[in-house]
C-alpha cells in the first residue's frame, strides 16, 4: 500500500538534504559530537516530522501530540535540526550546539528545549521511558502514539530487552520503536562486537510485529510507519537499515565515525582540514536525491 | 611552599611549564605493565575500548580481554564470576555508566561476595565538557564510598593514575579508580611518594603552624596547589594534602592537619555531599571538629561547555578555593 505521492516524497528528501547541511554545520561549529548516527536518521526524522507526526511546531506541550522518545541521544544533532527545521527554534540557533549556556546540550536535556520529551544519552533508558508513556496514554485512552527512537548498539543494554518484554505482555499497539540499524557501534560493527541477529526473530518472540525498511526510502519509510499504526494488538518495531553516515562518502558504513565531527574524524580519505567542507559540497551536489540503494 | 617530601615537578606552580596529559593515559600504561607483571589479570569494556584506554593491553593480550557490548550491569556481574575463578578483572567505562548504572551489581557480587574487583570509572566530573550532564558523572565517588569493602581511588595526575593502578592490581580489593577524560597538568614525579590508603602533604608554608588546611582529590589538587600559592602572597599559612585515596581516609594526616590548622577546606570534581569534603567532615566532627567550607558541585547537574569553563562555572576554580580559605578562616573569629 502506497501511502505517499511522489510530489511529496521528493520534498521530504530535500527536506532531509537541508537537514544534513545543517548536521554537518551544527557539527563543525561544536567541534565535538557525533556525524555517523545523525547523518543516517536524517531521512527517518524528516518523515517523522515533516509527514507523519502529530504535532505543532509553536505549541510542543499540544496534549494530542504524538510523542518521540529518543533513547539513543547521542544522534540529538540530527534531532535538534529537524526540530529548528520544522519551526520548534531558529535555526540559527544549532550553531551553538554543545556550547556553554545553549539549550542545545551534548545530549538532549528535557527542561532546555522545546520538542525534546526526555533527557537521554544513557543508552537503553528511553526505550523504557516510552513503554511508560504508552501504558499511561492507554490508561486515559489517549489514541495518541509513542515513537520510540533505539540505535542498534543499544540492543546490547538489558534494559532494552526488560522493556520488550514488557511491551509485549502489554500489546502497546500505540507503541511505534523505529531502531537506526545501521550496523555499527563504538568498538566496531555491531555482528562483530555483539552480534545482535536475527533481530526481527528476537522482537517477533517477544510479541512485537515488526516491519523492515530501507531507512534512506522516504516511501518505505511513510508506509512503513502507516503499516504500524493500523496494527492493533501488538508494538511495532521498525528496523529502518540505514546507512551510517550517509550522503557524505567518507564518512559512510564507517564506525570509525561513531563520534567525530567532520574535522577530527579519520583523515585516511579527506584530511581533516578538509573534512567539512568536502561533506557539505557532497551533500549540495545530491541535491536531496539519497534514495534507496536498491533502487 | 612546595613540601619538599613530596618531590613534586620544580615548576609545579607554573602551569605553562607543565606538560599536560589525561589521568586515564596513566591508567592505560599503567595496566599494561600490570598486565606483565601479573598474568591473572584480565580487562572487560563496555563498547569504549579505545576512550577508557583499555586498547594497548587489548593489543598487547587479546587472549586476556573480554569485550561486554555495552552492557555495564552484565560486565559488573561477569568480572565477579571471573575474580571467583582466581582472575583480577579490571572492568572499564565512563564512570556515569560503571559504576553509575551497575551499582547494586558492584555491591553483591563484587563488595558483598569480597570479589576483587578494579572498577574504572572514566570520564568522571563536569571536565568531561561538551558532552553535558548526562554524561558528567559527579556522584561515583559517593555511591562507592558508602559500600563495605571498597577501596575509592582518585589521582591527581597521569604520573600518579599510574601508579594507582599499578598499586591496586598488587592490593587485590574490590577497589574504584576515579579518571578523567580531559589533559590536566602532570606536577607529581616518580619519586613522589603514593600508597593507597596515605594521603601526602603536597605544600606546607610552616612545619609547625598553620593557618587553613586545604584537602583536595583529583586534578583539581593542582588548582589547591596555585591556590595556595596566592594564599601564601597573603601571609597565611597553607598546608595541602592531596588525598588520593577517599576510602580508607588517612585519618592521622587529616586529623593532624585539622588541630594545626583549625580550618579546613576540601576540594572535589563531585558533588559536595557524599564525596570527599563528606568524609573528611565525617571523621573531623567526630574527631575534632573545626569548620569546614566544601568546594564542590553545589547540588546540582552539570552542563556542556569546555573544561575550564566548566570548572570556573560550578566555583571549582583557584579564585574559588581562596575565597573558600578566606571564608572559613574568618568563620571561627566570630
Ligand atoms: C549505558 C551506556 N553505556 C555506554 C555509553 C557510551 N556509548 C555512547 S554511543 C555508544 C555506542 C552505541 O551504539 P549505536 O547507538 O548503535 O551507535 P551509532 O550507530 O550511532 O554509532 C556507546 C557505547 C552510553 N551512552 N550509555
Ligand atoms: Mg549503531
Amino acid at each position: 500500500m502506497n501511502y505517499v505521492d511522489d510530489k511529496k516524497v521528493i520534498e521530504l528528501e530535500l527536506k532531509a538534504n537541508d537537514i544534513r547541511q545543517s548536521i554537518i554545520e551544527m557539527l563543525v561549529s561544536a567541534g565535538s559530537g557525533h556525524s555517523a548516527g545523525p547523518l543516517g536518521m536524517a531521512d527517518v526524522f524528516t518523515a517523522l516530522y515533516f509527514h507523519l507526526l502529530k504535532h505543532d511546531p509553536k505549541n510542543p506541550a499540544l496534549v494530542d501530540r504524538d510523542f518521540v522518545v529518543l533513547s539513543n541521544g547521542h544522534i540529538c544533532p540530527v534531532q535538534y535540526a529537524t526540530l529548528a527545521h520544522a519551526g520548534y527554534f531558529p535555526v540559527e540557533e544549532l550553531k551553538t550546539l554543545r556550547k556553554f549556556g545553549s539549550r542545545l546540550q551534548g545530549h538532549p536535556h528535557r527542561t532546555k528545549l522545546p520538542g525534546i520529551e526526555t533527557s537521554s544519552g544513557p543508552l537503553g533508558s528511553g526505550i523504557a521511558q516510552a513503554v511508560g508513556m504508552a501504558i499511561a496514554l492507554r490508561m486515559d485512552k489517549k489514541t495518541n502514539f509513542v515513537y520510540g527512537l533505539v540505535s542498534d548498539g543499544e540492543q546490547d543494554c538489558g534494559i532494552a530487552w526488560e522493556a520488550a518484554m514488557l511491551a509485549g505482555r502489554e500489546q502497546l499497539w500505540n507503541l511505534i520503536a523505529i531502531m537506526d540499524r545501521n550496523n555499527i557501534q563504538i568498538d566496531g560493527f555491531t555482528e562483530d562486537i555483539m552480534p545482535l541477529e536475527p533481530l526481527r526473530a528476537k522482537y517477533e518472540a517477544f510479541g512485537w510485529h515488526v516491519i523492515d525498511v530501507d531507512g534512506h526510502n522516504m516511501a518505505e519509510i511513510v508506509n512503513a510507519v502507516e503499516e504500524a499504526k493500523a496494527i492493533y494488538e501488538k508494538p511495532k518495531m521498525i528496523i529502518a537499515h540505514t546507512i551510517p553516515g550517509k550522503g557524505v562518502d567518507f564518512m559512510e558504513r564507517r564506525f570509525e565515525w561513531h563520534g567525530n565531527p567532520p574535522g577530527k574524524g579519520p583523515i585516511d580519505k579527506v584530511p581533516a582540514d578538509r573534512q567539512a567542507e568536502e561533506a557539505l559540497r557532497e551533500l549540495r551536489t545530491l541535491n536531496g536525491k539519497i534514495r534507496s540503494e536498491h533502487e | 611552599m612546595i613540601f619538599k617530601n613530596a618531590q613534586l615537578h620544580e615548576d609545579s606552580l607554573d602551569i605553562a611549564k607543565l606538560e599536560q596529559k589525561p589521568t586515564r593515559a596513566g591508567f592505560g600504561e599503567g595496566l599494561v605493565e600490570a598486565g606483565d607483571k601479573d598474568p591473572s589479570i584480565v580487562a572487560l569494556c563496555a563498547d569504549l575500548t579505545e576512550s577508557t584506554m583499555i586498547l594497548p593491553f587489548k593489543k598487547k593480550y587479546p587472549a586476556r580481554f573480554v569485550e561486554i557490548g555495552v552492557a555495564e550491569q552484565n560486565m559488573a556481574g561477569v568480572a565477579s564470576g571471573m575474580s571467583a575463578i582466581g582472575k583480577l578483572p579490571v572492568i572499564s567505562s565512563y564512570a556515569m555508566f560503571s559504576p553509575g548504572r551497575n551499582w547494586e551489581q558492584i555491591r553483591t557480587t563484587i563488595c558483598y561476595n569480597e570479589q576483587p574487583v578494579i572498577i574504572v570509572g572514566s570520564h568522571a566530573g563536569v571536565s568531561v565538557g561538551p558532552d553535558g550532564a548526562t554524561h558528567q558523572a559527579v556522584e561515583d565517588m559517593a555511591i562507592m564510598r558508602v559500600l563495605p569493602n571498597m577501596t575509592v581511588v582518585s589521582p591527581c595526575d597521569m604520573v600518579e593514575a599510574k601508579k594507582a593502578i599499578l598499586a591496586a592490581a598488587v592490593l587485590r580489593k574490590p577497589l574504584y579508580l576515579r579518571l578523567h577524560r580531559e589533559k590536566s597538568p602532570i606536577f607529581t614525579t616518580l619519586a613522589t611518594p603514593f600508597e593507597i590508603g596515605k594521603a601526602e602533604i603536597f605544600f606546607d608554608s610552616d612545619a609547625s603552624a598553620c593557618d587553613v588546611a586545604i584537602i583536595a582529590t583529583g586534578p583539581l589538587v593542582h588548582n589547591a596547589l596555585l591556590a595556595a600559592g596566592e594564599l601564601e602572597k597573603l601571609g597565611k599559612k597553607v598546608r595541602v594534602i592531596n588525598c588520593h585515596t577517599i576510602k580508607p581516609l588517612d585519618e592521622k594526616t587529616i586529623l593532624d592537619a585539622a588541630r594545626m590548622a583549625r580550618h579546613i577546606v576540601t576540594v572535589e570534581e563531585h558533588q559536595v555531599a557524599g564525596g570527599l569534603g563528606s568524609a573528611v567532615a565525617e571523621l573531623v566532627a567526630r574527631e575534632y571538629p573545626v569548620p569546614i567550607e566544601f568546594v564542590g558541585v553545589q547540588n546540582r547537574f552539570g552542563e556542556s561547555g569546555d573544561k575550564n569553563e566548566l570548572i570556573e562555572y560550578f566555583g571549582m576554580g583557584v579564585s574559588h578555593i581562596v575565597s573558600a580559605a578566606q571564608k572559613v578562616m574568618n568563620r571561627s573569629n566570630q
